[in-house]
């Protein structure tokens, strides 16, 4: 790899960091917009970060040297998985040396810091919020590694690079698999992310919310590192999902043409993928807590149904 | 051969019949009776669809019949004659939720892998491109029982039953040309009479126990 490779790769990341929460914007302004009210403008989520980043930290008594370090943590894991991404190349060095499980231990790392951050401080709704989370997580996750067990199958490589190359060489829509894993995958971003039906990312009301009630003690830079790392992690499994399941027009060199063309096309997919969402929050209720095991098995099935459908029906 | 290198029409042959599966487990999983419906019908739509598509594939004419057949009394007659059942006895937002679905579901998977396995030998047989479609069929078969035992309304049972019908039809025209004729036919209106007399059952079912629910069955007396 040449040294631009990886300097092309830097620019990923710091655009990847840079156009998240414009991401998390454009779903709301979608959102208002379906639901007829006047939306924020589509700028509001930096404007909220560069708030948070000018306040006072205010530190509660009893907060422990992990409950400090836990937002650069969080925040850097998720800044390593955005860097192990195929954003708008797969000529990528750093997706070279990584595959698609150690991008899921990534964000492991950043859910375990934030759930034991979440109970550092002893509150009640901390230590709710950490159980909920890793409630959900312990169902999420077996999901998610199945789907990359479906798509490493369809492409003999757990390397996203890989599979990315190869289903897009291979022209095919029709592949029942990866159906399935597409939408076995829509369910785990809606779970892990936080959003309707699984969670609202809108709400400050204390009894339903999950990641809220766990960075409920932050406050300042820290509170704006983790809503960062948050809508970052929504921009990485938004582009996962468009890369691996419909990667027409990702560009295949670090030639300046090919990167902004790939940044075209991935610009117009993730406007659409936000509509997806968007569409998906306003027609859906959240759902109970107790539900979400269940939609999160349905999930798993999904997934564990696209493996088997690849070995029963694409393999011979 | 690779699945990209097969003709469009083999592949979405394969794709539907996955999708078949999936709306088994759907069925297996959804608590609303209306809605157990519609996925009972959509999953008749693409039974339709694939043996049309089978019938263009393999060039066997009569299998067309079959799928127009499939299309008139699982996609249209019996859902509309379950969705007046139950618009009749006002069960429209009625839930039949089963206890544990998220088990449910696990075991559903681990049935497929069952039915792949013990249907290889058989599917290694046939050469036609469907063959791996068996364990499939086999699978729709066994949730349809499922559905059966799981269930406690006597409606989502029928659903089950009917569902269990298009396993087995599903299996026949996988690996054979499809039934003769005259077994074909005969299958319909046995599907066709046992949606009347289950309407009949039903009606005497909410006449003497006044509810559709089989677990009221298991009481011996009217007092609890």
């Amino acid at each position: 790899m040449s040294p631009l490779g990886w300097l092309v790769a830097l620019l990923q990341v710091v655009l990847l960091v840079a156009l998240a929460p414009l991401f998390g914007g454009w779903i709301k302004w979608l959102k208002c917009r379906l639901q007829n009210r006047q939306p924020p403008p589509l700028h509001q989520p930096y404007r909220d970060l560069r708030r948070l980043f000018s306040k006072k930290v205010l530190w509660a008594e009893n907060a422990s040297v992990l409950f400090r370090i836990t937002p650069y943590l969080v925040l850097g894991a998720i800044i390593l998985a955005g860097a192990v991404t195929p954003f708008i190349s797969v000529e990528l060095p750093t997706a070279a040396v990584t595959d698609a499980i150690a991008l899921t231990g990534f964000f492991a790392f950043a859910r375990v810091f934030l759930a034991l951050a979440g109970m550092d401080i002893g509150t009640a709704f901390g230590g709710m919020g950490s159980s909920r989370e890793m409630t959900i997580s312990a169902f999420a996750e077996p999901a998610m590694l199945m789907m990359v067990f479906t798509i490493s199958m369809v492409a003999s490589s757990t390397n996203l690079v890989t599979v990315i190359s190869t289903i897009e060489a291979q022209q095919v829509l029709t592949r029942p698999s990866l159906w399935f894993a597409a939408l076995g995958f829509l369910m785990v971003i809606v779970a892990e992310c936080g959003r309707i039906p699984v969670d609202n990312p809108a709400t400050h009301l204390e009894l339903t919310m999950i990641h809220e009630a766990m960075v409920l003690e932050y406050s300042g830079r820290y509170l704006a590192m983790l809503e960062l790392a948050a809508q970052l992690k929504l921009l990485i499994y938004a582009v996962l999902a468009i890369n691996i399941f419909n990667p027409w027009g990702i560009a295949h060199s670090i030639a300046p043409l090919a990167l902004l063309q790939g940044l075209g096309w991935v610009g117009i997919k993730l406007a659409l993928f936000g509509l997806l969402l968007a569409l998906m929050e306003t027609s859906l209720a959240k759902m109970r807590l107790f539900k979400v095991p269940v939609f999160l098995m349905l999930a798993f099935t999904l997934a564990l149904g696209g493996m088997l459908s690849f070995v029963i029906l694409e393999a011979s | 051969m690779l699945f990209a290198q097969l003709p469009l029409h083999e592949q979405v042959i394969l794709a539907f019949s996955a999708l078949t599966l999936l709306l088994s487990l759907f069925m297996l999983a959804h608590p609303k009776l209306t809605m157990v419906i519609r996925l009972f019908a959509l999953q008749g739509l693409f039974l339709a669809a694939t043996t049309a598509l089978v019938a263009y594939d393999m060039n066997e004419p009569h299998l067309y019949i079959s799928a127009a057949l499939t299309l008139l009394l699982k996609v249209l007659f019996v859902p509309y004659l379950l969705m007046r059942m139950v618009r009749h006895f006002k069960l429209e937002f009625e839930l039949d939720a089963v206890a544990q679905p998220a088990r449910l579901l696990l075991l559903a998977g681990a049935l497929i892998v069952f039915c792949y396995h013990v249907t290889l030998p058989i599917a290694e047989l046939s050469l036609r491109i469907t063959h791996n479609v068996l364990g499939i069929s086999m699978a729709i078969v066994l949730m349809g029982m499922l559905i059966l035992v799981t269930r406690r309304k006597a409606i989502s049972q029928v659903v089950g039953f009917m569902s269990m019908e298009n396993g087995l039809f599903f299996a026949a025209i996988a690996i054979t040309q499809g039934m003769p004729m005259v077994v074909e036919l005969g299958v319909a209106f046995d599907v066709l009479v046992a949606a009347i007399v289950f309407g009949v059952f039903f009606l005497h079912l909410k006449e003497s126990i006044d509810s559709l629910d089989i677990g009221d069955l298991s009481h011996l007396s009217e007092r609890e």
